[in-house]
């Protein structure tokens, strides 16, 4: 399982980048590797070229204001593990990052890569829609955002045009005093989620839902902001009526068929489980933040 | 035997190459490698240092398993031009220059935690970047199984390895 | 007398070598010049091959070769039927290259040899294969129907094999049981998947005519032998070593796979050193696999559940081609009364083809299959009337008694009748009772129950045939410089930790220490007679072997050193290193006694000098060597059982099933195994160990996924889940000792042991767990989560 042959290049500025990209419509970007290598050992993808970002300077930061975390494409998994501000401004991130394959490919593989990659049920791109995030893009058309729901089309499909080169994610903070609960389900540890859900929630002083984003992956063709259970139990207090109503809510999303791994039916039952689960503990932590 | 007439292959290499610099094991090491060349693959052919192994070529056996600047990495998943200007650890650099065995892998042996000895080295290498990482280990069943998954075993049925990296953790106080 | 090692816990001697990385795996051996290959594989289950272009492959820069079926000479033709059987009709196996067909995704087609392994991948994408596809059918239930696509049109139905066999007057027993239970069991299709891939290098010698092949194989033997007999090349100029090898599990004793002949041949043809190192995708979609068998068992029994009739009929999937035969289901077919007395079977298979890549070995050959068909319909029966789990079973167990407990009609893998030699099978029963905590379970699920908690206990018994002939062969000689011991079989390792294991025999022996005994196996230029490591036999076999060879060479070394010492031989012992005069400190080293023993000796060393100060080493006038007599201390002898010992365990497991992700936890699980006496514990139990993980890995995780077209779908790891560490529970591993009575060490096998009762005792326990959800069978493997689902998602039932 080699890889077939392809150019080589290492730029050294984006001008330069997206220059390669554009004169090369078979090139590819590579970061980390860890979800390209793989497809190039398998020969699933054939690029003419790889365009390796290494030399690129300021790609490797981690940015964090008070609106958002701004994350460079070449900042690795490990990199957001570790970092203590991340943990206390939008801990979500590291909980969700905890789940995403094992240690040794952490080390290696990036946030932004693997948001490319767009994998139906993988944690940090649906990290990236449950946080209304976006990413920047870069090509010899200049610079442009795009938000995450109009990110993520299909799996492994995204709207990224083939000659840009995505050069950050952004990942807005939660509001102020939210609760989070990331949930997931693998069949072994490490694996691709058979479902997980992402929850962050505000409590008004009533004790009832405020602000409620959810989100959930390895559901859908797609991560995806679930809407409908938001509208649920946007107001409640969440008792056990209203857990049940955003579970219905839920089902429409759960549309992935039949697989090896799960039938559609298990998969509904499973999102609905880790959906209330989440839902109680992002409720729980919210209540910590106010006390 | 049917005999055929000796085709002379061509033995150009008609790969593009880069030229990488990086330290192995403490030495300075210089090639030029053909860009598509994976990690693994230099490691083991170009560099001769054949006890990282290769078991999938995807990221998911872990028996490729080495430390590049102080964290462990797959070697599999990463291209050899990747490698430039990185501080790369093998499993040969565990054992002392007398060939004395690092306690954990003596841990290993003594708790009978390696049959054919394939997954051996990349388990080595993961335990080994984890205990040199952090101060103290979770030593629990399921804390040490944590640490372990992502590097598959097939003959030992893993209990012995657990059984190691306990020991390993409590001589060298990480426990 | 030394301490003897036996059933000590020794470390091995090979693991500083594996931990420093210095383990030496084929692809590991340095070969200078050596050119690599890949392989074109089908990518249809069933076609016509219409052309093969290989122009394009041939043109391309670093290709030395490109071979088809049309220029492989005499190598190709269909591969030898290894083990025949009167119960297959012109059995078909595959050609090393298609030609005009392909049966199965994976197939070799063609064969490049290229500079490195990269440009041969390249290089395989450029030939051009028309292919015509062909209908498929991969179900084995609907490939014996009317109608169903035929893999090969000289079998009807796809049938490959039909055998019955009969023990007792089952027909008789059948009419006058007065309760029959009857289930239908399936075992999905399952995959070795060694760390290590297979692997294999060669190199001729022009010079010498010598071939030489490093074969990660568990049959180095084997191979030199077929090869010898395809290539027409002198034995002697044949060598095959099995270096370290990674991992088997059966995989790796099938012979010949395509590369084990086509890279010989290429390194024969081209002058270069040749190796193929299978890459994963490979081993999936290349290397065989084992396991699909749908049972319909039936047991007719007494009102007080005692099983006086057994009949099963079973379909064994054994994929495009059956070269290996009817092992695997005939040894599923002799294991399928399990522990039980049951005087009356009729056991029937139906071996059948399917496109898919060949069934061979893979750990527990038949035996989880067969297990998981009794055990499920034991449980069952025991529920039907009424009889706990255990007492259904301690009413039908084998007494001790009772044994040798003969199965006459059926015939194990050996061609021998089955008998059952030996066991404390209630014993066992009862011991894992008290372990498993049988007595307060009841009350522990019932609370747990109104917790809203299922919990469950499940038990499955097994047996397993174990150190089957024909024979295996040791090889001692004692060095006279250093008096280390030199020890060599035919068979091979895999990681079993042979070198430790008889060295523990051949130490106890010669009174020298485990360290000072240097094994070397599965080299046919060291030891050459042998048959190969798989079915549970390495310890049995070869362990008796060589330990009859150290009796010789003890034999010889006593005698010579009472003549050295001018005493009876009766009064001299060995011990660290040194024959003894008992009760003094007169001694002399085993290498002096070694030195003396070779008549022609030049005092170039200490043990040379020290020998010269003893008594001739030899009683006898004339010549140096008396007729008969050899130099040195060496011996070499064989061991050849007279049938396969039978070692059996049992399994209990307490599980959980987790509500949220419905999935089983297992909370508890105990095994208590027998396989007669203990050579090494330690290594006994990492053998148990490392089967029970495949066991669990095969009930809850793995299943080679074909779609409709004959594709797997999970050709690799992502998605056929191998364990790790997280999915494999504590286990507590007990023994019992009943020596076996067919062989001097009194051991039996115990390789495949850990793998076979788990299905069986794991589907006990779901069962039981969810009894209150209208009591669901749980009579397939593996169970995934979405089956656990379906049987709880309408809540518990009345």
């Amino acid at each position: 399982m080699k890889p077939s042959l392809f150019d080589y290049l290492t730029p050294s500025s984006i001008t330069e980048a997206a220059k390669a990209m554009h004169d090369n419509p078979g090139a590819m970007v590579i970061a980390g590797g860890q979800s390209l290598v793989p497809a190039l050992n398998f020969k699933l993808a054939g690029p003419s070229m790889l365009i390796d970002i290494l030399r690129i300077p300021d790609l490797d930061t981690i940015h964090i204001d008070d609106t958002e975390i701004v994350v460079g494409a070449r900042v690795r998994h490990c990199d957001i593990e570790g970092n203590q501000e991340i943990g206390r401004v939008h801990p979500i991130l590291q909980e969700a990052m905890a789940y995403v394959a094992h240690a040794p490919i952490r080390n290696r593989g990036t946030v932004v890569g693997s948001i490319c990659h767009a994998d139906a049920a993988a944690e940090m791109p649906l990290m990236l829609v449950l946080n209304d995030g976006y990413v920047t893009a870069a090509s010899v058309d200049g610079s442009r955002t795009i938000v995450a729901r109009d990110f993520f089309k299909f799996h492994m499909t995204t709207s990224r045009k083939s000659h840009e080169i995505i050069t950050a994610a952004h990942f807005p903070l939660p509001v102020a005093g939210s609760g989070y609960s990331f949930q997931e389900f693998a069949r072994r540890s490490g694996d691709y989620a058979v479902a997980a859900i992402g929850t962050l929630m505000t409590l008004n002083s009533a004790g009832s839902v405020d602000s409620i984003k959810v989100a959930g992956c390895g559901i859908a063709a797609c991560p995806i902001r679930l809407d409908a259970v938001e509208e649920a139990v946007a107001g409640t207090a969440l008792s056990d009526n209203d857990l049940d109503s955003a579970v219905q809510a839920l089902a429409e999303y759960v549309t992935a068929p039949d697989d090896m791994h799960a039938t559609n039916d298990y998969r509904k039952y499973l999102a609905g489980k880790l959906l209330s689960k989440s839902l109680v503990e992002a409720k729980e932590r919210a209540l910590e933040r106010v006390s | 035997m049917m005999k055929t007439v000796r085709k002379l292959a061509s033995v150009k290499d008609v790969d593009p190459t880069r030229k990488i610099s990086l330290t192995v094991n403490g030495q300075a090491v210089e090639r030029e490698v053909s860009v598509r060349m994976l990690l693994s693959d230099f490691i083991r052919h170009e560099l001769g240092l054949t006890g990282t192994h290769v078991g999938c070529e995807h990221g998911i056996c872990g028996a490729c398993t080495v430390i590049i600047d102080g964290k462990s990495s797959r070697s599999c998943t990463m291209l050899a031009v990747q490698a430039d200007g990185i501080g790369l650890r093998t499993i040969e650099s565990v054992a002392d220059e007398n060939g004395g065995l690092h306690p954990i892998q003596q841990a290993f042996q003594d708790c009978h935690a390696l049959q054919c000895g394939y997954c051996t080295p990349g388990m080595i290498m993961n335990v080994l970047s984890e205990f040199e990482s952090t101060t103290k280990i979770d030593t629990s069943d399921e804390g040490i199984r944590e640490l372990l998954s992502g590097n598959l075993c097939r003959c030992t049925g893993y209990a012995n390895i657990v059984e190691a990296v306990r020991t390993a953790a409590e001589r060298l106080g990480k426990s | 007398m030394s301490t003897r090692t036996f059933g000590t816990r020794i470390k091995r001697n090979i693991d500083p070598k594996f931990l420093r990385g210095e383990g030496s795996y084929v692809d590991d051996i340095n070969l200078p010049g050596a050119l690599h290959a890949a392989f074109v594989r089908s990518p249809y289950a069933r076609a016509k091959i219409n052309h093969i272009d290989i122009q394009d492959a041939i043109k391309k820069d670093g290709v030395m070769a490109v071979y088809t079926c049309d220029n492989i000479g005499e190598l190709d033709i269909e591969l030898p039927l290894l083990i025949p059987h009167d119960c297959m009709k012109d059995a078909r196996t595959q050609r090393p290259l298609a030609r005009d067909d392909v049966f199965y995704v994976g197939q070799a087609v063609a064969m490049i040899v290229a500079v490195n392994r990269y440009v041969a991948e390249d290089a395989a994408l450029l030939v051009d294969v028309d292919y015509d596809p062909l209908p498929v059918e991969v179900d084995i239930e609907k490939a014996v129907l009317d109608g169903a696509p035929l893999v090969h049109a000289t079998h009807p139905n796809n049938i490959a094999a039909d055998l019955v066999q009969i023990s007792g007057d089952p027909e008789a027993a059948m009419a006058k049981a007065a309760h029959v239970t009857k289930i239908s069991v399936e075992v999905e299709r399952s995959t070795a998947a060694p760390m290590e891939t297979r692997s294999v290098a060669a190199r001729f010698d022009n010079v010498s005519g010598e071939l030489t092949v490093w074969d990660g194989t568990q049959a180095p033997l084997t191979v030199r032998g077929g090869l010898a007999s395809i290539f027409g090349i002198d034995e002697d100029k044949v060598r095959v070593i099995a270096p370290d090898v990674g991992g088997g599990f059966g995989q790796k004793v099938m012979f010949p796979y395509p590369d084990e002949l086509l890279v010989p041949m290429a390194a024969i043809q081209l002058g270069y050193p040749v190796k193929y190192i299978e890459d994963r995708r490979e081993n999936f979609i290349g290397s065989n696999q084992e396991r699909k068998q749908v049972h319909n068992i039936e047991l007719y029994a007494t009102k007080e559940g005692e099983v006086i009739a057994l009949k099963d009929f079973f379909l064994h999937d054994t994929g495009a081609f059956i070269p290996y035969g009817i092992a695997i289901a005939q040894v599923a077919s002799t294991s399928i009364a399990g522990p039980y007395r049951i005087p009356n079977i009729h056991v029937h298979f139906q071996a059948v083809y399917t496109p898919t890549i060949t069934i061979t070995p893979y750990r527990g050959c038949g035996r989880p299959q067969a297990c998981f068909a009794i055990e499920r319909a034991m449980d069952k029966l025991g529920d039907e009337l009424g009889i706990d789990r255990f007492e259904i079973r301690r009413r039908n167990l084998i007494a001790d008694d009772q044994f040798p407990y003969p199965r006459e009609g059926l015939l194990f893998a050996d061609g021998l009748r089955v008998t059952m030699d030996s066991g404390q099978y209630h014993r066992a029963l009862d011991m894992i009772q008290e372990k498993i905590g049988a007595k307060d379970f009841d009350s522990m699920q019932a609370q747990a129950r109104q917790e809203g908690r299922h919990l469950g206990l499940g038990l499955a018994f097994y047996v397993e045939g174990t150190g089957l002939g024909p024979y295996e062969g040791g090889h001692i000689k004692i060095h006279p410089i250093t008096g280390k011991v030199y020890v060599n079989t035919g068979l091979s390792g895999q990681g079993q930790g042979h070198d430790t294991v008889f060295a523990q025999i051949v130490a106890d022996q010669l009174g020298v220490s485990v360290e000072d005994v240097i094994l070397t196996e599965g080299d046919s230029g060291a030891f050459d007679w042998g048959v190969a490591t798989f079915a549970s036999r390495a310890a049995v076999v070869s362990g008796n072997a060589i330990h009859k060879t150290a009796k010789i060479v003890r034999k010889k070394t006593i005698m010579a050193a009472a003549n050295m010492l001018e005493v009876d031989e009766d009064q001299i012992e060995l011990r660290d290193g040194q024959a003894w005069v008992i009760g003094s400190n007169r001694c002399v080293s085993l290498a002096a006694v070694a030195t003396a023993t070779n008549p022609l000796r030049y005092a170039f060393n200490e043990a040379a000098k020290a020998a010269t100060q003893f008594a001739p080493a030899s009683k006898h006038d004339g010549p140096a060597l008396d007729e008969g007599q050899a130099p040195g201390l060496e011996a070499t002898d064989y061991f050849s059982p007279s049938c396969a010992t039978w070692a059996y365990g049992v399994h209990a497991a307490i599980i959980e099933v987790d509500e949220l992700t419905c999935t089983a936890k297992i909370l508890k699980y105990v095994l208590i195994h027998d396989c007669g006496n203990m050579i090494n514990p330690t290594i006994v139990e990492g053998q148990v160990m490392g089967g029970l993980a495949q066991g669990i890995a095969g009930t809850l995780y793995e299943k080679v996924e074909f779609d409709e077209d004959g594709n797997i779908s999970n050709a690799n790891f992502v998605d056929f889940l191998v364990p790790y560490a997280t999915e494999i529970p504590p286990v507590e591993i007990y023994h019992l000792e009943t020596p076996s009575p067919l062989n001097p060490l009194g051991v039996k096998g115990v390789g495949e042991a850990g793998c076979i009762a788990v299905g069986a005792t794991i589907a006990s326990g779901l069962a039981d767990a969810l009894q209150d959800f209208n009591k669901p069978k749980f009579h397939s493997t593996p169970i995934t989560p979405s089956m656990i689902y379906e049987v709880m998602r309408n809540g518990p039932g009345r």
